[in-house]
């Protein structure tokens, strides 16, 4: 990869830095195109961020909408809400303790066994975030009811669905490493993945907080 | 790959690692259960309570970008944070912006709208 | 539309052919529309079926796939991006052509009904700003910023190749739209609640919304791709502050392009929810609110009016600062000014929609934040102008093309200082006033910065010059229609003609609008020209080839290398030791080196995912356009599949040997030893084989 990449000089022996853990040292192999995938995945994730930000700010200006329709305090559920904050923010967690088994050449099996746990916790958010909804629908909160309703479903589902496509891209990963192992590649995504993951959390913080603490305060 | 042992400095780096993570998420769990639980048990007044969630959010993202994500005020890692506050500072512009354009609206326009 | 068909075709049936009204109604109107709606469709599949006979014919399937669609090079994509904005400025100058017929006709009536000439406004806007506009300006940067900086390919090649099959894949949408009637008639924003289920429930809006969406996904990944190349990829010794103008015009627009395009994502998704899932987002009834669709959609559109002019500033400043022979004055203010016109951007897109309802004082805040960037632009119009002053100017078709833009921008922007006193804008907006004006900030900024770009980086790209005589006819029709066709608009906007007008009853807006249908000819001249003016150059190319790369005596590296250059670009990357690095090195003495050695070169393997995002893109903006389900879940089902065989892909490179890099390098060095220089004086002429006259020692460049 030296000469596709072109470095500064007074860079050249630092080890790469770049948002979420840094496999340093020990991971030689693939770090200079590693810096600059991940930097572009977290620039991506800004762009993102402010994706997210403008359906938070439309929701805002949606809570009046409801049309003579269900508002928050009729919809919204605080243990189901807890719940699922209770399963990302634990999935976050074991995502770190499998980037610690990365970055630290575990044993294979301790790095399969947290992804394994982060992504059934992934399911499980995704699964109850479904029922949610469900339930939802069931008390009359269909999104065509209200442009409140619209608002709730064109946000909370969105952070929904990007869940549900990084267990999938977890789910390809663990298929990589079957396949290929443990190579640069797959130490690549797995670190991008992680910061997908840590980044969901935290619009999830909003989530929580803004929609369904602030609708049911 | 069979685990290696680790030289004296890994595993003093992989311990204060570690820590970073078990203190993210014991912060993060803290910050959590204090909005959950001051918003399901107490009977504060509206503001107040709204006051504290926007709070302890705001303490939880930047507990998360500092101990899940590891972005640090480290020199080198300078590009990251600058990009998170470039991003604030967009944000802040176009949802404040948003926010006050129409709830102005609104207020002179469609009342109904005002939740 | 019987049921045994239903689940292939979705609502697509017959009334979709563009000559089926007519059949059904046959009043004059209809026959003429239906005759022009049909000549247009004809020629969108005639020219499908002659490039496809084409291919076959000079058996170039092989070619195509291999060199071009699944190529990584940043250099074809941008050749592949620009050739596409082309075939469209062709489409959308067409369009807008025909509408002036239509208004200089328009008094009581003319040719056009209303539904066509909808579509034509909402085309021809949509087609510039999204089909034309973007795929030049995004190629132009592909093509020319890494060479700039000296890196050999973008970040993310294969990424590079997906922006390009989106953004295809939209302009196909469009096109396709021509044969399988109609399209959209909301105009490029597409406001609701016209844009609605309940106003609008035909294909349409949808047609739209997909195209759009295709274009906003395709732009984000580029920006992210330039952004990231320009911070991780410049060659060792490029600092911040030795960056070519043009790649930081570029990095700025990147950013634009990142932080922007969410907005039209959510608003054009949101919309669809509308359209396709019964929300009540920006419906009138149910607690919806259309205000705020056009609230987001500006929070897009102003960002966007920045994307499309700086890349032409970057271009404008080396055009300026080369055939001045002068580096360029005031490079630091340059530079600060173009990063404050980026974040400004950001913070007045409130004065598209003055007169929505807010109160004045939220008015006055925008108006006066809007005022505000007239002085980053005027700071660099003053900057350009002292490049120029006391420089030995070569008048080139690049400078032709930049000084109508130097005169003709200010007063555009004159304008818009204008319309952004609030009290003023409720006079005129929403008239021809401001249709004048952003063509007044597009023509002259945008598209002539293209046009100058094009003449003055084709050398590189293929090995020989424009022709110039046409050129130089092309830029000055394009400099007098332009002024011939949209100057009377102002009048008209004070008259009080609204824009978007089928026809008018008052006879005093006549004059006006056969002179800017004289305008209009003159600038479909001007296209002539240039189809004439590429003709004439490719029929000259051995007369006109200039292999040795640098024509015009440029300043930064893309001029250090052959033209065309090398896939690799530099056969070792260059180190940095100054602003103008090449002009740098020519008067060191120090161009035209052989390295001391040549290592094996890494390259980007060829590979199919632009091909395939462009495909599926299409089939699935088509089908959801029809409510043709089976194609969304197949091609929905196929991009998935690609994304994750790609994962396990792990033969993603090449290896190119150094000894054989070594041996093309020596070969084009032996050439320029044997080329005799050429005076700048005479680089216009078949003297000019690319090797300017070394610098004179001590003289000022
Ligand atoms: C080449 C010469 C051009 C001519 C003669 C021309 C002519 C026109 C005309 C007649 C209209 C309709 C005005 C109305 O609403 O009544 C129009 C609209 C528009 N044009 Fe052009 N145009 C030209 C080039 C461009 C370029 C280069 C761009 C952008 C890069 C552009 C962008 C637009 C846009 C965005 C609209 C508004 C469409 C809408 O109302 O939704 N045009 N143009
Ligand atoms: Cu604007």
């Amino acid at each position: 990869m030296t000469a596709l990449t072109s470095r500064h000089t007074d860079r050249a022996g630092a080890p790469a830095r770049h948002p979420g853990l840094n496999l340093g040292h020990a991971h030689r192999e693939g770090e200079e195109s590693r810096e600059e995938m991940v930097f572009g995945f977290w620039v991506f994730m800004m762009s993102d961020m402010i994706l997210f930000g403008l359906l938070f700010g439309t929701y805002v200006t949606m809570l009046g909408g409801t049309a003579g329709g269900p508002g928050p305090k009729d919809l919204f559920d605080m243990r189901g809400a807890f719940f699922e904050t209770m399963l990302l923010l634990v999935s976050s967690f074991t995502f770190g303790m499998a980037s610690l088994a990365l970055k630290y050449r575990d044993d294979r099996r301790v790095l399969v066994g947290w992804l394994l746990v982060t992504l059934l916790l992934g399911l499980g958010f995704v699964a109850h975030e479904l029922y949610d909804f469900h339930r939802m629908f069931e008390a009359g909160g269909v999104p065509s009811r209200s442009g409140f309703l619209s608002a709730f479903f064109s946000l909370v589902p969105l952070h929904g669905l990007h869940v549900t496509v990084a267990c999938i891209w977890l789910i390809a990963l663990l298929g990589q490493l079957a396949v290929h192992g443990l190579d640069a590649q797959t130490k690549n995504g797995l670190i991008r993945l992680a910061i997908l993951w840590h980044f969901l959390d935290i619009v999830w913080i909003g989530i929580f907080s803004l929609v369904y603490l602030g609708g049911l305060a | 790959m069979s685990r290696r042992t680790l030289s004296d400095a890994e595993a003093q780096e992989r311990a204060s690692e570690q820590r970073s993570y078990l203190w993210g998420f014991a912060l993060a769990l803290i910050l959590t259960l204090i909005p959950f639980g001051v918003a399901a048990f107490a009977e504060w007044r509206p503001l107040h309570l709204y006051l504290l969630i926007g709070l302890c959010a705001m303490v939880q993202v930047v507990v998360h970008f500092r101990c899940f994500l590891h972005i640090t005020l480290a020199r080198n890692k300078r590009e990251d944070l600058q990009l998170i506050l470039f991003t604030a500072l967009i944000l802040l512009i176009m949802v404040g912006g948003t926010l006050w354009i129409l709830f102005n609206l609104y207020y002179r326009m469609m009342p109904h709208m005002l939740p | 539309m019987n049921d045994s068909t239903h689940w292939l075709l979705g609502r697509l049936d017959a009334s979709a052919l563009p000559f089926w009204d007519a059949l059904q109604h046959p009043t004059t109107k209809n026959v003429i529309n239906a005759v022009i709606a049909s000549g247009a469709a004809s020629m969108v599949v005639l020219g499908a079926i002659a490039v496809v006979i084409g291919l076959t014919w000079t058996r170039r399937w092989g070619w195509l796939w291999r060199e071009w669609l699944t190529s990584p090079d940043h250099k074809k994509i941008g050749i592949m991006f620009i050739a596409l904005a082309l075939v469209m400025l062709a489409r959308a100058v067409i369009e807008a052509v025909l509408m002036r017929l239509q208004q200089a006709f328009g008094l009581d009536g003319g040719f056009l009904t209303a539904d066509h000439f909808g579509q034509l406004f909402t085309t021809h806007g949509t087609i510039m700003v999204f089909f034309m506009a973007m795929p030049f300006l995004t190629g132009m940067i592909n093509y020319v910023m890494p060479l700039q900086i000296g890196t050999r390919d973008l970040s993310f090649p294969v990424m590079n190749q997906i922006s390009l099959g989106l953004t295809a894949a939209g302009a196909a949408v469009v096109m396709i739209s021509l044969v399988l009637a109609p399209f959209s008639t909301g105009g490029w924003t597409g406001y609701p609640t016209f844009t609605g289920h309940a106003a609008n429930p035909g294909a349409g809006v949808d047609y739209w919304i997909w195209a759009v969406t295709l274009s906003t996904l395709s732009s984000t990944l580029s920006g992210i791709n330039f952004a990231v190349t320009i911070y991780k990829r410049r060659a060792p010794g490029m600092s911040w502050m030795r960056l070519p103008l043009f790649t930081w015009t570029a990095l700025c627009t990147a950013i634009l392009m990142i932080f922007a395009m969410p907005p039209l994502t959510v608003a054009t998704a949101l919309l669809a929810l509308d359209r396709y899932l019964d929300f009540h987002l920006f419906t009138a009834d149910m607690g919806g609110n259309m205000m705020n669709y056009i609230n987001l959609f500006w929070a897009f559109g102003h960002p966007e009016v920045y994307i499309l002019i700086l890349p032409a500033f970057g271009i404008f400043s080396e055009v300026f600062s080369t055939f001045a022979g002068k580096t360029l004055y005031g490079y630091k203010a340059l530079v600060i000014a173009t990063l404050a016109i980026a974040v400004l951007s950001f913070t007045v897109w409130l004065h598209h929609f003055f007169t929505m309802g807010q109160s004045a004082h939220i008015n006055a805040v925008f108006g006066i934040a809007t005022m505000l960037i007239g002085i980053p632009t005027g700071v660099k119009i003053y900057d350009w102008m002292l490049t120029l002053f006391r420089g030995r100017i070569r008048m080139s078709v690049p400078m032709i093309y930049a000084s109508g833009f130097l005169m003709l921008f200010v007063l555009g922007g004159l304008t818009g200082i204008v319309l952004a006193v609030p009290s003023v804008d409720y006079q005129v907006h929403n008239s021809l006033f401001l249709v004048a004006h952003f063509h007044n900030m597009l023509i002259p900024g945008l598209l002539f910065g293209m046009l100058a770009g094009t003449n003055f980086w084709f050398p590189k790209a293929f090995g020989f010059r424009l022709e110039e005589r046409w050129g130089r006819r092309a830029a000055y029709a394009w400099i007098i229609g332009f002024m011939l066709a949209f100057f009377p608009l102002y009048a008209l906007g004070v008259l009080g003609m609204p824009r978007r007008t089928v026809a008018f009853f008052t006879p005093a807006y006549l004059p006006w609008t056969l002179t800017a249908l004289v305008g209009a000819t003159i600038v479909l001249l001007a296209m002539a020209c240039l189809v004439i003016q590429l003709w004439v150059s490719v029929r000259d190319r051995h007369l006109n080839a200039m292999p040795i790369g640098d024509p015009w005596d440029g300043r930064s590296l893309e001029w250090a290398v052959s033209s065309p250059p090398p896939e690799y670009n530099f056969p070792v990357i260059p180190e940095v030791y100054g602003r103008d690095a090449f002009m740098l090195e020519k008067e060191r003495g120090k161009a035209y080196q052989v390295p001391d050695e040549f290592p094996d070169i890494v390259l980007p393997a060829n590979s199919p995912m632009g091909v395939i995002f462009a495909v599926t893109g299409t089939a699935m903006a088509f089908g959801l356009t029809w409510y043709q389900w089976w194609m969304v879940l197949l091609a929905a089902g196929i991009t998935l599949a690609a994304v994750i065989a790609r994962g396990f892909c792990r033969n993603t490179t090449r290896t190119l040997s150094g000894e054989e890099v070594r041996r093309t390098h020596l070969t084009w060095l032996a050439q320029v030893r044997a080329t005799t220089p050429v005076a700048r004086s005479r680089e216009q002429s078949t003297d000019n084989r690319g090797l300017p006259v070394p610098p004179v020692e001590g003289a000022i460049q």
